[in-house]
């Protein structure tokens, strides 16, 4: 992208770029860069990730994969991975879904939508899924819903709270019912857990909506929320198309969430290490 | 019959709803309003029954018959307070230890303004997590669409039957063809690669029973359905909560299981 003013003529001298203008080669950063989609600001790939993939001028944050987020939010060298080999099927021969899924492994380099463990968070041990927005927009088909559902259970096993960050764009439909009955089994093992007296948390991301809104995402003891990010049931062009108007800005983001009152906080992706932290210290039973 | 059919069928005017049937199978319904929170959502009624000689609670979708109705109704489209009545009226069933039974017909849970401000998504998703415990038996029936979430959170069930002209999936084949086709003429092909007719999902194991329909005489399917459930309950009311619980949360454990 050309720097904005770069035709303009100097209307004074100090102006000029002399010290540049003098070098045979201009100065062209080592590092690529990346405009801000929400401020336009030019940053830096390098800086931005140091910062935990967040706009330093408008605190936008950035999508990022299931990975970078472990390593953001966990301690060093504790997470686990679980059921790490669970890949889908095509189970009801739809058309094209196989060749989607080799795709999304590509791109996303993990086997389905979803990444779950165990690691610490400050020291405290805790259960965790972290859906992949790279693997079809992070959509729940049965092995997204079977290895949430075997976290919680091993999670109620040992009793461990549950910490669950969502992106996901719902329940996807190249597995027609069966995606849909993902709802009702990870609710239930969700409930088990809570019956067990087991915390759960779930942080909420951009986007997350559908058939994941409507069960896990929903149903954590403490429900937080990256800023600005997309919540909803509905998603917002159909929602448009259904009542024919244009929805109000800010609609169905988190703040809206938080003002509506169906979420605990807005919190930065910066502060979920300290934020998670407090919360498990003061759930610790060992402590009790 | 091809998926698309089926459909339409499910879809038809002039096919029995929700009060229809409760009206046929129950003597004595009397019919309770209001979630206790916000309002009163017309697009499910609910209230308690009497079935043989078995009080019951009864829930249903209704998308209503003439124009006023249905657009009262909301076209059977639920708002998060009609869910929010339907676990209330189940927790009272609960209680009284009265078995549970939910009619299905729904093109969707409301998708609009206001259904987002109070929590459509939260809504549904209570409902699921609400009812996988719940102490006593509850069985679902879908008499015509079975849309998504909507259906869903009424459909956690010990066990769910479908008419026999009845669809339940995902997503509605429109809606399918549109997203993943960007084609509205591929509908008729969505509807059957969804497998949402009442043959495809007994072949997946999602339901139990198929109730058999005849065309425009529902004497027979409802006759059908009161001793099918009459007898399912009595089964399932001498069972030990715990079992039942297990049982159901085990029913939904083994769906979409690859191994």
């Amino acid at each position: 992208m050309l720097q904005k003013g770069l035709f303009r003529k100097p209307r004074i001298e100090l102006e000029t770029y002399d010290k540049f203008a003098k070098t045979a080669q201009p100065v062209i950063p080592e590092e690529m860069c990346i405009t801000c989609p929400s401020c336009k600001t030019t940053l830096f790939v390098t800086e931005l990730s140091e910062n935990d993939n967040i706009c330093q001028k408008c605190n936008h944050h950035f999508r990022i994969n299931a990975r970078q987020r472990i390593s953001i939010v966990f301690d060093d060298n504790t997470f686990v991975e679980l059921d790490a080999d669970m890949r889908s099927t095509n189970v009801i021969d739809f058309p094209d879904y196989d060749k989607k899924l080799k795709s999304a492994s590509l791109e996303s380099a993990e086997k389905d939508a979803v990444v779950c463990g165990t690691a610490k968070v400050g020291g405290y041990p805790a259960a965790t899924f972290v859906m992949e927005p790279y693997f079809m927009m992070g959509s729940m088909g049965s092995i997204v819903g079977e290895k949430i559902t075997r976290l919680f259970e091993y999670a109620t096993e040992h009793s461990l709270p549950v910490i669950g960050f969502t992106v996901s764009g719902g329940a996807r439909m190249q597995e027609g019912i069966l995606s849909l009955m993902q709802m009702a089994k990870t609710s239930g093992a969700v409930k088990r857990h809570s019956d067990a007296g087991n915390l759960y948390i779930t942080v909420l991301t951009d986007p997350t909506t559908g058939g994941v809104t409507a069960s896990f995402a929903m149903e954590g003891d403490i429900i937080i929320a990256e800023p600005k990010a997309l919540i909803g049931f509905a998603g917002p062009r159909v929602i448009e198309q259904t009542i024919g108007q244009k929805l109000p800005a800010g609609f169905q983001r988190s703040e809206f969430l938080l003002e509506q009152g169906f979420i605990d906080d807005v919190v930065s992706r910066d502060e979920h290490k300290t934020y998670l932290t407090k919360l498990l210290a003061l759930h610790n039973r060992e402590a009790k | 019959m091809e998926a698309y059919e089926k459909v339409l069928a499910a879809r038809a005017k002039g096919r029995a709803t929700g009060l229809d049937f409760i009206n046929n199978i129950f003597s004595d319904f009397i019919e309770f309003h209001g979630d206790r929170r916000f309002s009163d959502d017309k697009a499910i009624v609910a209230g308690l029954a009497t079935l043989n000689d078995m009080p019951v609670t009864v829930i249903a979708h209704e998308k209503g018959h003439d124009t006023k109705d249905k657009v009262a109704r909301n076209f059977g489209s639920a708002h998060p307070e009609g869910y929010r009545k339907a676990l209330r009226l189940m927790k009272q069933a609960e209680k009284f230890h009265r078995p549970i039974i939910c009619f299905i017909d729904t093109t969707g849970a409301y998708c609009g303004l206001g259904a987002e401000e109070r929590g459509q998504g939260q809504a549904i998703a209570e409902n699921l997590m609400e009812m996988m415990t719940l102490k006593t038996p509850i069985i679902s029936v879908l008499i015509g669409e079975g849309g998504s979430g909507g259906a869903l959170a009424l459909a956690v069930a010990d066990e769910v039957w479908m008419l026999e002209n009845s669809v339940y999936s995902v997503i509605s084949p429109e809606g399918c063809a549109s997203i993943l086709w960007k084609d509205p003429a591929k509908t008729w092909e969505a509807a059957e690669c969804l497998k949402l007719t009442a043959d495809d999902l007994f072949g997946l194991n999602v339901i139990e029973k198929i109730i058999p329909e005849q065309k425009d005489d529902f004497d027979k399917t409802y006759n059908i359905l009161k001793t099918e459930l009459y007898t399912t309950f009595k089964k399932n009311m001498s069972l030990p909560t715990d079992e039942l619980t297990q049982n159901r949360y085990m029913r939904f454990r083994k769906m979409g299981v690859s191994e």
